[in-house]
Parts: structure tokens; sequence; C-alpha cells
């Protein structure tokens, strides 16, 4: 069952041919044999998520429920659970139990009917690209299991890549979907600022987080992004807009399709493998009848700096609530209030928050303000300049998801600059708000390989079509690391 | 009253004010906003500021902000930013506090105020307003009811407040209540503030500093926190002068600083000085888009706003027909102006004779009891009903006051207190000709030497005839008739 489509469970569930605890026993069955070793899950909600599965056959069972009841998907924990630990892979919420629901899980739990079978582990506050920062250890990629499964979704890639998940919620600061999904062959999509609520998603920058899916096909992440998606009075920031049918698009041909490939992003450091699956993807969708173009994002080499100062500048604004006041870490026998803050946060934080919540702070001091953070949002206008201009000549933009697969565990540990490098094509799309997305198109040396694609903003539904249609041309997403069929 | 400033010297003075917004529910959150309630019973999740949780501006904050932009001929800008001030402090749930900075929601405008000269004439004086912009309130911090801890109460964080800032246009402590007088008249005018200072909904902050008269720079100033009277704002600025001319001609030099008034000394002591302050590092909050101002609401607010003070007074004076000395007096409180209205159209009575009940009885009587005209012991429309007895004649002036003293003390309740008292007491006034000529005549009959005196040409006699008739008629005889009457019998 657990290599089973959404689509393929979703109608079994309805033939009666199982259960959904059926199904979802099926699912924690594997997350008791397999995450011992993969440690993909901070948290298991089994009983919770049987409980759940049983509410979701009462319903089959009259007819009723959404498209996803019964179907049982992981959250990362990111999301805020009602009674169910949420701790953003961070110490520093240890403890923390949430009193009330993300939207997003509201959404999918509550309305459309899925099961929740647990809480995936992520990099600390979502800051890392190799799920190594987190308080409860690192990930393995069940691709070669000496190597990350990237970050900061990695559990969340990880539990979907090994067949522990259907599918997986996922959010992307600077490429934390995408380039998980690259480095375990999965479909991951982010879709544009504001088209899925964030309310109840712990912030890290807020201008640039924005939730998704993992899963194993673009139809997969269809089902479950439709059910995300949609405008939340409680996110001032959420689109006031419609959400399309974005299943119905699926089958939208690619022919006609206009396809730019950014001269930037084929450039030295890319991984010769990587290049040779990435060019071997265009000549999928030539073949299919898109008209591939070079086009040039000129501002695009900016990204990475340009994100290094707003993306630690609002982390370390929306870190600031976790003082040990109210909630989470409080360092004992603190003698005054300043050494309770600064002892809280001191234990409550790892390394790599603390990094971020620095240069933060730093670049928004005065004095520094202009010439620093100032400064990211010019460019950051920029880079969004970049896009609107390049979506006037084609529908699509392709690149690969990152420039080199799955690295090996620990080795980039100590050397942030080259850690934060990991994300240099996904960032720019977080910049500019558009949607974007990694598909699986084939492996390198044995390693899993991504193919970017960015689309227009609100254009979803154009992507997971382009995405779609690859995949019924090719057979990428259907591989299976071993030991995990 | 107040000290007098030292020859050669003038003080600078510029006030910020925090004022709470009258809305049912916070800035940023849907909890509701009452003041006193149990600590943390009006703290919802995002007033916490738990994780996830985001902020949603209310749109009846942001129309009360703009209502007061308009209220004094202030630019009101069509997009406006909020942005975070940060700093720690328990109190704080977020670590930053949601403010403007950079484009604040009001911009230039100002307040005329009015002073007394030497001579007491009145002259005005324009003080510039620099900005107001909206931000949340903190919670509080409570030190006294603990040893070693401290309660935090987060009821008030949220709350949302305008912050408005004064041209350095201000001379002196009068002024300075003045201003603040004149700005919390407006605020309580428009409804957008309950004005109370002893909760808080209506606070200041004083930045003074002193130069010699001439000088072109401003000096060193100080910035005196939350001075929660307007008589503790006279005092605190006026130790303030004081101090710092005390310390320069003592070859002294002023430090830039916050201090703190003790009402109880009425002094102002060190709280930090300016190289601890915290460096706020504001930026715009990207939980929350720019807010854009549309003409169209702009003008719809515009169209709404209510009269305000100046306005009524001028119309008080014109259509009423009142001295500049009542107008002033029946305008000082909307809702007095509002109840001295209510009473003219529903007795019918003259202007004037309403505005001396309302203005010496009715005050009169809210200062001994200690109430306030938002929750009079007599509603307009009882005070009306009484009037209306005098307009026809059915009390004379002298007896309404018995009557009204009776409306105090509660003896009937209701719009129709005065007919119910005037009733049950058997107070109507005599008008019956026939009837006061009877009386007349047996008090005339009961007299005959003083009638003999008066006709022998003892003028002075007619006021004991008529006090004679009065107590004849237990006060209830017409006293014109009673004049008229006695007159024609007196010539006999």
């Amino acid at each position: 069952m657990h290599k089973d489509s959404i689509t393929t469970l979703a109608a079994g569930l309805r033939a009666k041919k199982f259960s959904s605890r059926e199904l979802t026993a099926h699912f924690l069955k594997r997350i008791e044999a397999y995450d011992s070793a993969l440690n993909s899950f901070i948290t298991v909600t089994a009983e919770r998520a049987l409980a759940q599965a049983d509410a979701a056959d009462a319903l089959l069972a009259k007819g009723e429920g959404g498209p996803l009841t019964g179907i049982p998907l992981a959250q990362k924990d990111i999301f805020c659970t009602e009674g169910v630990r949420t701790s953003c892979g961070s110490r520093m919420l240890d403890s923390y139990v949430a009193p009330y629901d993300a939207t997003v899980v509201q959404k999918l739990h509550r309305e459309a009917g899925a099961v929740m079978l647990g809480k995936t582990n992520m990099d600390e506050f979502a800051m890392g690209s190799s799920n190594e920062t987190s308080w409860y250890g690192a990930v393995k990629n069940p691709w070669d299991v000496t190597r990350v499964p990237g970050g900061s979704s990695g559990g969340s890639a990880t539990a979907v890549a090994a067949g522990l998940a259907p599918a997986a919620t996922a959010t992307d600061t600077g490429g934390s979907i995408r380039q998980p999904a690259a480095l375990t062959h999965l479909t991951g999509i982010k879709p544009t600022y504001g088209r899925v609520s964030r309310y109840g998603m712990i912030a890290f920058a807020s201008s640039l987080d924005q939730a998704g899916v993992l899963a194993h096909s673009a139809e997969d992440a269809a089902w479950v992004l439709q059910s995300m998606s949609g405008f939340d009075p409680r996110d001032s920031t959420s689109a006031e807009r419609p959400v399309d049918d974005l299943l119905a698009s699926l089958n939208q041909p690619v022919k006609g399709l206009r396809i730019g490939l950014p001269k930037e992003y084929f450039t030295d450091g890319l991984d010769a493998g990587v290049r040779e699956r990435v060019e071997a993807a265009v000549k999928v969708f030539e073949s299919l009848g898109a008209m591939v173009t070079e086009i040039s994002l000129p501002n695009a080499p900016l990204s990475v700096p340009t994100y290094y100062v707003v993306a630690p500048a609002e982390a370390s604004s929306n870190l600031s609530r976790y003082d040990g006041v109210r909630y989470g870490h409080r360092a004992e026998g603190a003698k005054n209030l300043e050494e309770l803050y600064r002892r809280s946060r001191a234990e409550g934080f790892g390394a790599e928050v603390q990094r971020r919540i620095m240069i933060g702070t730093y670049v928004l001091s005065h004095g520094y303000y202009d010439a620093y953070y100032l400064q990211a949002q010019k460019v950051r206008r920029l880079i969004c300049d970049d896009f609107r201009r390049a979506y006037e000549q084609v529908d699509l933009i392709l690149g690969p998801t990152t420039q080199a697969p799955a690295f090996k565990l620990g080795d980039k540990t100590d050397d942030p600059v080259s850690m934060y490098l990991n994300d240099i094509y996904t960032i720019a799309a977080n910049l500019a708000g558009i949607p974007a997305m990694s598909i699986p198109c084939g492996l390198a040396d044995g390693l899993p390989v991504g193919l970017h694609l960015m689309g227009n903003y609100f254009d979803e539904a154009r992507l997971l079509g382009a995405a779609h249609q690859y995949q019924q041309t090719t057979d990428f997403h259907t591989q299976w690391p071993r030991g995990f069929e | 009253m107040g000290h007098m400033i030292p020859d050669g010297w003038e003080a600078v003075i510029g006030l910020e004010v925090h004022c709470q917004l009258r809305t049912q529910s916070k800035i940023f959150s849907g909890a509701a906003t009452a003041y006193g309630a149990e600590p943390n019973t009006q703290a919802c999740a995002v007033d916490l500021a738990l994780p996830g949780v985001l902020p949603v501006l209310n749109q009846t904050a942001l129309r009360m902000a703009v209502t007061f932009g308009l209220a004094i001929d202030a630019d009101i800008a069509r997009r406006c930013v909020f942005a975070r001030k940060h700093y720690f402090y328990p109190d704080l749930p977020k670590g930053y506090q949601i403010s403007q900075y950079e484009l604040p929601i009001v911009g230039k405008g100002h307040l005329d105020i009015e002073l007394e000269d030497g001579s007491h004439q009145t002259v005005t004086k324009r003080i510039g307003i620099t900005r107001a912009h909206m931000e949340e309130d903190a919670g509080k911090s409570l030190h006294e009811a603990y040893t070693d801890m401290t309660g935090i109460d987060l009821n008030r964080a949220g709350t949302p407040l305008i912050e408005i800032v004064s041209e350095p246009d201000i001379r002196t402590a009068a002024e300075a209540v003045a201003y603040l007088k004149k700005l919390h008249q407006i605020v309580v005018y428009l409804g957008i503030c309950d004005g109370n200072m002893q909760e808080g909904s209506f606070r200041c902050d004083a930045n003074v500093s002193v130069r010699k008269i001439g000088a072109e720079q401003f000096g060193t100033r100080t910035e005196t926190k939350n001075v929660n009277s307007f008589r503790y704002v006279e005092h605190a600025i006026e130790y303030e002068i004081e101090r710092q001319i005390d310390v320069i001609e003592a070859g002294g030099k002023i430090v830039q600083e916050t201090r703190l008034f003790n009402p109880d000394t009425g002094e102002t002591r060190t709280m930090r000085v300016k190289e601890d302050a915290n460096d706020y590092r504001y930026f715009p909050d990207p939980d929350l888009l720019p807010v854009v101002v549309s003409e169209a609401q702009i003008d719809e607010i515009r169209a709404s706003l209510p009269e305000l003070p100046e306005a009524k007074r001028a119309r008080f004076e014109s259509d009423y027909g009142l001295s500049a000395y009542d107008a002033r007096t029946l305008t000082g409180e909307r809702a007095l102006a509002d109840y001295y209205e209510t009473v003219v159209k529903v007795s019918g009575a003259e202007p004037k004779l309403c505005a001396n009940w309302v203005s010496t009885d009715l005050l009169g009587a809210l200062n001994k009891l200690g109430k306030d005209i938002t929750a009079p012991p007599v509603s307009a429309e009882a005070l009306a009903g009484l009037l209306k007895r005098i307009v026809d004649k059915t009390v004379s002036g002298k007896i309404a006051k018995d009557v009204f003293e009776a409306m105090l003390a509660g003896e009937a309740k209701g719009d129709d207190a005065a007919d119910a008292i005037i009733e049950a007491r058997g107070l109507v006034q005599i008008t019956d000709e026939s009837a006061l000529a009877s009386a007349i005549d047996t008090v005339l009959q009961n007299n005959p030497a003083q009638l003999a005196d008066y006709r022998g040409g003892k003028d002075k006699l007619f006021g004991f005839f008529v006090g004679q008739v009065m107590k004849a008629t237990q006060g209830k005889a017409n006293p014109e008739a009673v004049n008229r009457l006695l007159k024609e019998k007196l010539v006999g």
C-alpha cells in the first residue's frame, strides 16, 4: 500500500478494499520498523491516528467525507497541532504542546479528513539545509543512510521517500521543500507566497515562509495542496483569491509551453551528473512540444547574500518571543531577569539558530540597517523584476534544484557558507514569492537529482500540470530506495 | 498658580500622549479590551505571542486613528506601515511592540489652545502636532504583590493606542496643561477614547529642555514618563524646568535621560540615561501588509465626524443666543452639550432658561454628588419635563427648584418625574383668578392696619402683602397674577 498513489489509496478506501484503520496501521508499522534508523519523526501520534482513522472509516461507510478522508499524512513539526507537542526541532519548544491547530492542520485533518501519523523532524526552526541542526538529531537519507536528506524539511522528505507516509506537509523559506525533494527523489512544491495560510506555522522569516507538500508525484502533491490552499482571514498576508482546480489542470498538454533556461543556473559550480540529468529532462519537455529558450535572470547570483540578510533579520525578530517567560525552555536558577533571558536562550537555541539571530540583530542595528537590510530589500526588488520580465517571454523556468546530489552527514556542518550555497538555485523563488517545485529527473551515481521548475505568481496549476505530464512519460518518480520497497 | 520661569530663561516642551482607543477588541487580536478583568483572562493566543500566531489589524482602530487625524486637520497617510520595535521585557510578549515608525497613519496637524494672558484676556496659540501613529499597548508588570517575583498581567497587551507627538511649541507648564486638556476634550468628543486618566487611557510623557531666551539651539532634553493627571503634568514640568535651570546655573550639564515623576514628592528622578537606551531595531512588520486608506474611506470618515467643541460653541452662541461663557461651559464635554440640547428640544423652553438650569442647577448637583454627566442623577428628558411646567405656568421658577431637589432625592423616577412630584405634593400653581382674588381679600381683611398704612402712602408694604398671599397659598400662587390683582385691590 505504501507504494500506491493517493489517488489509488482514496479509491481503495471508497471501494472498501481496505479500511483507513488498516492503511494507517500499515504506515505506523513501517514507521516502527524503519524510523529508528532514519529518525524522520519527532513525535508519532499512533493512538490519535487510529482514532482519526476510525472516524474516517465511519464517514466513508456512510458514503461521506472529503477527498483525503482516511488518507494518512505526516506533518512537519513546524505546524501547531492542538494537544500534541510542537517542537519546531528545537530544545526551546521540546516541552511545548500547542493549544490550537495551524490553519493547514485544520484544513487537512479537520476539513479534508486526512489522518495525522505524527510530526516530522526538521532543522531547528527550519534553519538548515541538511536536517543536522535539529535538537532531535540528524535525519538519514533512505537512498544512502550515510547522507543527508536535505533540509529543513528533511524529516518529511525521508518519511515520504522511505514509504513511512504517503505524503507530508513541509515549509520552504529558501528551498526547504525543494532541496530535500531533490535529494530524496520526491516531488515537492512550494506554492506562491500567500497561497497557503501561515497561521499556526511557526515563523522563521515571515516574508519568505510558505507551506507546501512533499509527495511521490505531482498528482499526489496536487491532492494535498488543493486541500491546504486558500485565503485565511487570520493571516494578513494570505491571498484573497480563489484556488484553481489543481487536479483538473494536470492533463493540460505541454505542447506550446514556453520554457526558459536561465543561463545563470548552468554555470561551473554545477555537478556534471546533475547537469546531464537536467539537460535530459529539458529534452523530454522539448519532445512533448515545449519551446525552450535561454533566458537571463541577471540578479539571480545575488540571491544568497540577499537572503542571508533578509531571512536572519526577520528570524532575529520572530524568535524574540522565546524568552523563557511564558512557555518553552526556561533556565533554572537564574538570579535576575537578564540572566533568565540570556541563559534560557543560550540553552534553548542551537548554534545555527544563534548564528542567525546574531546576523539578523546585526543587520537591523542602528547604523547598519541602511547598508544591509535596506540594501537587501532593494536587491530583492531587482530579483522580482527579473522574474517579471522573464515571465513576459516564458511560462516556466527550468533548471537544477541543487548543484549536487546529497552530501555526506557531517560534511558541511563546520562550514556554514558552503551549507548556505545548497540553496543557490532555490532562494530566488522565495525572495520573489513565486511558486516553484522540484521533481525527480533520474539518478547520478545512484543518488537522486531534482529538476527545478519555477512558475509565475499563482500559476501552481500550470507547474503541477507540466510536472504531471513529465511524469506521464518518465518513471523516475516511481523509483524507490533500496531496502524500503 | 504656577511657578514663574526666571527672567532670561525659557523652556521648550514637547508632549507625547498615549491614547487608548475605545475599540471592543484589541488592535491585532479578537480579545476584549475591557478594563479591570482578572489578570490574563483577556489575553488570547495572539496576545500571549504563542508560536505561530499572526496579527490582523482591527479596522475600527484604523478608523479611529483617521478620525483623530481629520479632527486636528492633519495629513492622513494614504499608505502607512507597521513596524516592529524590539526590546526584551516580560510584559512585552513578542519581544517587540508593533508600532509605526517611518510611515505613520497621521502626519502633520495642529491644535489651537486658549490661554489667559495677564489681563484676563483670552489669547489663542497654535501647537503643532508632528504625527500620530497606531501601536499596541504592552501588558503590566506587577511588582508589589509578590516577593522575589514579578506578576505579569497581559490583559492590556495589544490594546490599541495612538501616540500623538507634539512639536516643541509649548513654552510653559500652563500651556502644556491647556494643550493636554484640549487634546483630551477632542478624543473624548470623537468617541475614540474614554479619557480615563486613572486607568491609563490617556497618558503623557513630557520632553522638557531649557535655554536662554534668544538662543537658537534647543537645550538637552529629558523625557518624564507616564504622568497620569493634568496636575501631575504641571508639577512635573515645573519641577523639571526649575531643576534644569538650577543645574545649568550651577555650572552643570543636563544629561539626556528618561525620568520618572513621583507624585508624592512632586519630583522627578532618573530612570535610565541615554547610554542604556535600547537599539529598537525598527523594521517593517512582514506579518502586516502596508495599510492603504482610500480617498473614499477618508471622505466617508470626514462626513461622519461629530461636531467638534469649537464649532459647537459657535453654534450655541448663534443658535441659542447664549453668552460665550455659557456656550463654553455647556460644550466642555460632548455629553453635557448633548444633554443641554435634549433639554432645549424636549422642553420647548427658552434656551437661556435651559442653559441656566443645566449649567447652574444640574452641574451644581453633579458637583455635590460627585457624579459625571455621562450618568446624571436627573435625565435630560426629566429636566425638560420640569421646565415644561415652568413654561406652561404649572409651577413657578421657585417651586421648580424644590421639585428639582425632590427629583435629585429620587422622589419620583422617569421622564415625567416632575409631574409626579408636582401632583403628589400638590404644587400646581394657582392661576385661577377668582381663587386668587378670594385669597387676597382674606389677606386684606386680616391685615387692616397694614392696609390703611399702604393706602396712606407706605408703598413698601406691597411686598408684605405679596408675601402674605404666597404664604396663604403655600407658594403656589402665580406671582404675576398676584402682583396684578393685588395692585388692583390695594387701590380699593
